[in-house]
């Protein structure tokens, strides 16, 4: 995925299998995890000749920020999905824990 | 009819307990036994509720609530005669009514969130790292603050690059041996009814007071078991840093305006602890609280 990332062209399988430098894969092993990923709507894949060629569905840093809103539970549902440290607060709410918390410092 | 009028009675009876419940103090000086007394009032009342509505649709068969629905099913007849046959009739279908839309709200409530759990693992899979200053933990790289545990079989504990640069080293273990109580003792299961409950009765204040007093009752139960390894006032530091880290500049309609009151509360519960609740009046509440789960389901039982 990361390769993908790095990439502003999409790529086929084996562009991919030979930018992963650092394991010796086997091209039908990439391809695979690409066809799944592809398959759970992370990769879009376009025809190319006889082979396809993959791009991210999304941006890093959108699957970064989604998973962020779902830590902070601002996607409002609620769920019991994740269970959190501490809860989001607001602004003047903060400054009360950040009074709370030089004074316990202090002790 | 009488256990018609007992099922009623009991229904009634776990309404007000759990609006008295939501405002008990004492519940936070045993966090684990008001939990466990909170769960099998949910599940008594649902019982409860749903068999006084069949015990008296079904009292003619004199046979009880169990037997009295499979007599119904095997005959499936249902006789109405005089004016107040009508009524038993509708007594019988909110009945029904009632136990399919609590049955089918758990079950939307636990596969929505599991979809949700495997989308966020495999998100995870591909963003998050690992790193060697806490190890068996995940990290998200971004400013913000964020620590949770994906719960499962197989438990994730997630943080983001922002924590690790707010917290103190000492800080780190007491918040995640905090998350890795909720993965152990699996919270989110004790969460998700309560949640669900919510969902399909939005506008019902005792129902989000009880969600409230659960999700906090929990926060407090991984507090005590995190205690155990860490310091109370480390933990305290880190909640409060973290707290303070977290607040959105605009209030949000799903923030809930209690979170800062809340982790002040937990704050204070750290620094100057009340007595825990004597042994034995937390083995009396334990009874008590299995012997109101084993009652609903013996009334259904009841030839009565």
């Amino acid at each position: 995925m990361d390769i993908l990332w790095a990439q502003s062209a999409p790529l086929t399988a084996r562009e991919v299998g030979r930018l992963i430098a650092d394991r010796d894969l086997a091209p039908t092993t990439v391809m695979t995890v690409l066809d799944r990923l592809s398959r759970k709507g992370f990769l879009n894949r376009t025809r190319d000749g006889r082979a396809w060629r993959y791009e991210p569905a999304e941006s890093r840093d959108a699957y970064v920020t989604e998973l962020m809103l779902e830590a902070l539970d601002l996607t409002g549902d609620r769920s019991a999905a994740l269970t959190r440290f501490a809860q989001a607060v607001s602004g003047s709410e903060a400054e009360i824990l950040r009074r709370a918390l030089t004074e316990l410092e202090e002790q | 009819m009488i256990a018609a009028a007992v099922l009623a009675a009991l229904a009634l009876a776990c309404a007000v307990g759990a609006w008295r419940l939501t405002s008990a103090r004492w519940t936070w000086r045993a966090p684990r036994t008001a939990i466990l007394l909170w769960q099998s009032l949910g599940v008594t009342w649902g019982l409860a509720t749903t068999g006084a509505l069949f015990a008296y649709a079904l009292a003619p068969y004199g046979a009880g609530v169990v037997h009295g629905l499979s007599i119904l099913l095997i005959r499936a007849e249902f006789d109405i005669r005089e004016p107040h046959d009508a009524i038993r009739l509708c007594a019988l279908l909110s009945g029904l009514t009632l136990l399919a839309v609590l049955v089918a709200v758990l079950v939307a409530a636990g596969v929505q969130t599991l979809r949700a759990q495997r989308r966020h693992r495999m998100l995870l899979s591909l963003i998050a790292r690992d790193e060697p200053a806490v190890p068996g933990v995940r990290v998200v790289d971004h400013p913000g603050a964020a620590a949770y545990c994906v719960p499962g079989l197989r438990s994730q504990v997630v943080i983001s690059a922002g924590t690790l640069d707010l917290l103190s080293q000492d800080e780190l273990d007491a918040m995640l041996a905090h998350e890795l109580a909720h993965a152990r003792e699996r919270h989110d299961l004790v969460l998700l009814p309560f949640g669900a409950l919510l969902r399909a009765l939005p506008w019902a204040a005792v129902v989000r007071d009880a969600q409230a007093s659960v999700a906090l009752l929990v926060e407090m139960a991984a507090d005590d078991r995190a205690r155990r390894f860490c310091s109370p006032k480390r933990l305290a530091t880190a909640l409060l840093r973290f707290g303070a880290a977290t607040s959105v500049p605009t209030p949000h309609g799903a923030l809930g305006a209690t979170s800062g009151q809340n982790v002040m509360t937990r704050v204070n519960r750290l620094i100057k602890p009340d007595l825990d609740l004597p042994a034995h009046v937390r083995y009396a509440i334990l009874t008590a609280s299995a012997a109101l789960a084993v009652s609903a389901p013996l009334l259904w039982l009841l030839p009565a």
